[in-house]
């Protein structure tokens, strides 16, 4: 189980609720379930997101590693100029 | 791929060679966008809107097409339609289809065997237009009975009853408010503006397009990423990616705004249409309607403090627009405005509005600046009320290792407090100022990123080496990358030399974005270079005859891994290349990769300013930037990007900004009244890099391209607001807006 911090204006598909548990050992499996439990986050996960691992920010990084316990932010995909 | 050593030694990382591509810049060698050709070659020209917002009725080319010397015309009907929406997007800034959205928004566009005879047929071009209403300015764009831009484009998660305009909201933030502010001494909520600013770029956007009978096509182009032009271009035209090859030209500035095609689809479609090459060059004042500028900015900024600087809480609202078309921007700019501080309880609530201006494009650090200028702005004039020391009391709520960010990360090893330390230790920070004169400090931060990256290195058999990367080099990175396998295989600098191929030739590369280059696709060097090692230890143990996994490399050269290997004098990478033929062939490294890892990076900027109470004009007097690099890899191209990022967040706090009229038309599309800084305006930018190791690179390299735009609008503002003795709320400051100021009205 991965507890997932979400950005404040995604919690209106999650009962309000900043920080959600999901399962999953990467990117890729966290995303998707949270997507599954989350239907509400669905379309912003499908258009893109950043994953921030222990302070380290994965953008597209499916096969990441997750461990229990690791602070896990989802961010919007982020880019630069 | 984690930091080596951070007591590492280095021999040519760190050192300052001269610029690989200097010679043919300076002796007027260099090929641009413009200066490509090809035989037969027509030259285009684009009719565009001088209407910020209509319908397009009708659009009659027929006398155009009749005149001699024509022999293409596009519209937007030639395009075919693109389910991505994002190219779709991009597809519309390059020609409109049922609407125009902007003041100069391309309607059609004419290939011709002239220039001259391409001007004259856009003439000829006949146009009807039912005008709409409009709206150029953020706020008013979000208020109910706005003219509505575009149709359907709100996000999910944007609440029902807004106007139309309002696509896009966001919020990031942690911690109880209320309780926050109820701790503070002083609260203080003040608005801001911000002017949108052009990137500036010396070099006008220009491609040459040649599209074959057979379905083939080429495309010579100045971009940020040549990788991406194909992508968007080939949608676009509905070709398939192989059959398009992109190459790079030499790129004359970009800062964000080449990561875009604006001119190149349209190139192709004149190309395909004709049968012949086509140059596309737009002129200044198109670059400046046409091309994307940043997005403009109205923030709100409330913040409590208590007597001795400590921030209890931060709470701020940002209004982007991104002119005609959804824009993320919004989210870097809230997630970066607080995030170079340590707060208990923050938030930042973002929206983003249509506006009838060109489609915004990346700028350095893109939507930082505006929320920093905020942020810095505002803690300034509390530290000036409760009598503080602004740099003592940035250091006190400083954000380190562990702090819970802004937006939601907790920090590794960072560099705010350094950067705060080293603008102390300065002795600008404590030279006297005279009459008229004013001293400002900011801070500023910015993420950074890797992205896709692929590298190929090859060792000739003269022992030399030669580094194929895919990233335009706009601001030195065949010299940092050179630098990189230097160190590696450890041969000099001048036997390497780094080429940026077309897209044919490697994996898809990301845009030079992002401050992304140096760290990525030295990362990627460094990986491949390690590979490229790999086979010459296998080819050296071959020939001694023992274990691949006896040999290692040192300073050059394989050697026996100690005494049990053998006794062997070490054989060099020059002798090992010399036998590669006879001991299995050419020998290379590659690495591909989506690098992540990149590490964050803050600024601290100090800026003295004079303000001659007469007039209002500024003159900035001495500048300092400290600023967190990681590891610098070539010293100098690090300061030069700490410069010139500093001198574009100077030019936009006092001068830059896109003034529309009520018509809805930019009243200042050229560099006469768009005024950026030139070098008689400034001092000499100081700079102290510092090196704060970032733990995802190998050599501890960050991004640095990008933090240096952030602080200026601040440090200027809290400068001149000293020197005034009033504080000012909007950027550019421009003399009127001073005189204003100064006069309290």
């Amino acid at each position: 189980m991965v507890k997932v911090r979400l950005w404040g204006t995604l919690r209106q598909w999650t009962d309000g609720q900043q920080d959600v548990d999901v399962e999953g050992q990467t990117f890729k499996q966290v995303l998707d379930n949270l997507s599954a439990a989350y239907p509400g986050l669905a379309p912003q996960i499908k258009r893109g997101v950043s994953l921030a691992v222990d302070g380290v920010i994965y953008r597209d990084a499916w096969f990441q590693p997750i461990a229990p316990g690791a602070e896990v932010v989802l961010m919007p995909f982020m880019k630069g100029g | 791929m984690a930091l080596d050593d951070q007591k590492r030694a280095f021999k040519y990382v760190g050192t300052t060679p001269n610029r690989p591509d200097g010679v043919d810049k300076v002796t007027g060698k260099a090929q641009y966008g413009a200066d490509i050709t090809a035989p037969g070659m027509l030259m285009g020209a684009v009719l565009r809107s001088p209407h910020p917002h209509a319908r397009i009725v009708s659009i009659d080319t027929s006398a155009a097409e009749a005149m001699p010397g024509v022999r293409a015309v596009v519209t937007g009907k030639d395009f075919p339609a693109v389910e991505d929406q994002g190219f779709a997007d991009i597809g519309e800034t390059c020609m409109a289809r049922d609407k125009v959205l902007y003041d100069g928004h391309p309607v059609a566009a004419i290939a011709a065997t002239t220039p001259a005879i391409a001007k004259a047929a856009i003439r000829a071009i006949k146009v009807e237009y039912a005008p709409l209403p409009h709206v150029t300015d953020v706020d008013e764009a979000m208020l109910p009975d706005a003219p509505v831009v575009l149709e359907g484009r709100a996000l999910e998660h944007v609440p029902a009853g807004m106007s139309q305009n309002v696509t896009n909201t966001c919020e990031f933030g942690h911690g109880d408010l209320e309780a926050g502010f109820t701790k503070a001494d002083l609260i203080l909520e003040r608005s801001f503006k911000v002017g949108a600013a052009h990137q500036g770029y010396i070099e006008p956007n220009a491609c040459m397009a040649s599209y074959a009978a057979d379905g083939r096509a080429d495309l010579y182009c100045c971009t940020q990423g040549h990788f991406f032009v194909r992508a968007v271009c080939s949608a676009l035209m509905g070709m398939e990616a192989s059959q398009l090859r992109v190459t790079a030209s030499e790129i004359g500035g970009g800062f964000g705004g080449k990561t875009t095609v604006f001119v190149e689809p349209v190139a192709l479609m004149l190309s395909k249409k004709s049968g012949r090459p086509v140059k596309l060059v737009m002129t200044r004042d198109e670059v400046f309607k046409a091309t994307g500028p940043t997005v403009h900015a109205s923030v709100d900024c409330k913040i409590g403090m208590t007597k001795d600087g400590r921030i209890t809480a931060g709470d701020m609202t940002l209004r982007y627009s991104g002119g005609a078309w959804p824009s993320g921007t919004i989210e870097m700019g809230a997630q970066a405005g607080f995030a170079a501080y340590d707060m208990p309880a923050v938030r930042t609530l973002g929206w983003t509005a249509l506006t009838n201006r060109p489609k915004e494009i990346s700028y350095r650090a893109p939507g930082a600046p505006q929320a920093v200028y905020a942020v810095e702005s505002l803690i300034d004039e509390m530290c000036q009320q409760l009598g503080l020391d602004p740099v003592e009391t940035r250091l006190k709520n400083a954000a380190r290792k562990g702090t819970l960010s802004s937006y939601g990360v907790t920090f590794d090893d960072i560099g705010m407090v350094a950067t705060l330390e080293a603008a102390k230790a300065h002795p600008h920070w404590s030279a006297p100022l005279g009459p008229n004169q004013g001293r400002g400090i900011a801070a500023g931060f910015w993420f950074n990123f890797g992205g896709n990256t692929c590298v190929s290195l090859n060792i000739n058999a003269d022992g030399t080496a030669s580094v194929t990367e895919g990233n335009p080099d706009i601001g030195g990175s065949r010299a940092s990358i050179s630098l990189m396998a230097a160190e590696e295989l450890g041969i000099p600098y001048d036997n390497i030399r780094t080429i940026v191929a077309d897209t044919a030739s490697l994996g898809y590369n990301d845009n030079t974005d992002g401050s992304r280059v140096t760290f990525a696709v030295g990362l990627a060097t460094i990986k491949a270079a390690r590979a490229a090692i790999k086979v010459m230890c296998d080819r050296a143990a071959a020939m001694w005859g023992i274990d691949a996994e006896a040999v290692e490399w040192i300073d050059g050269a394989a050697v026996p891994a100690g005494p049990n290997a053998g006794k062997f004098p070490p054989m060099s990478l020059a002798e090992i290349a010399a036998m590669s033929f006879q001991t299995g062939g050419p020998i290379a490294g590659h690495h591909e990769v989506n690098v992540d890892g990149a590490g964050v990076s803050f600024g601290v900027h100090i800026c003295d300013v004079e303000v001659d109470p007469e007039t209002g004009h500024t003159l900035v007097t001495r500048y300092t930037v400290a600023q967190d690099a990681g590891k610098a890899v070539h010293p100098t191209y690090v300061e030069g990007q700490m410069q010139g990022g500093a001198v574009q967040g100077i030019g936009w706090a006092l001068n830059e900004e896109y003034i529309y009229g009520r018509d809805g038309r930019l009243q200042n599309a050229g560099f006469l009244d768009y005024r950026i800084p030139v070098a008689s305006d400034l001092p000499k930018i100081d700079t102290v890099i510092l090196e704060i190791p970032n733990p995802g690179h190998p050599y501890g390299v960050r991004g640095v391209g990008e933090t240096p735009i952030v602080p200026p609008l601040a440090a200027v503002t809290n400068a001149v607001s000293r020197a005034i003795g009033k504080r000012m709320y909007q950027v550019p400051m421009s003399p009127p807006r001073i005189m204003t100021t100064i006069k309290g009205k």
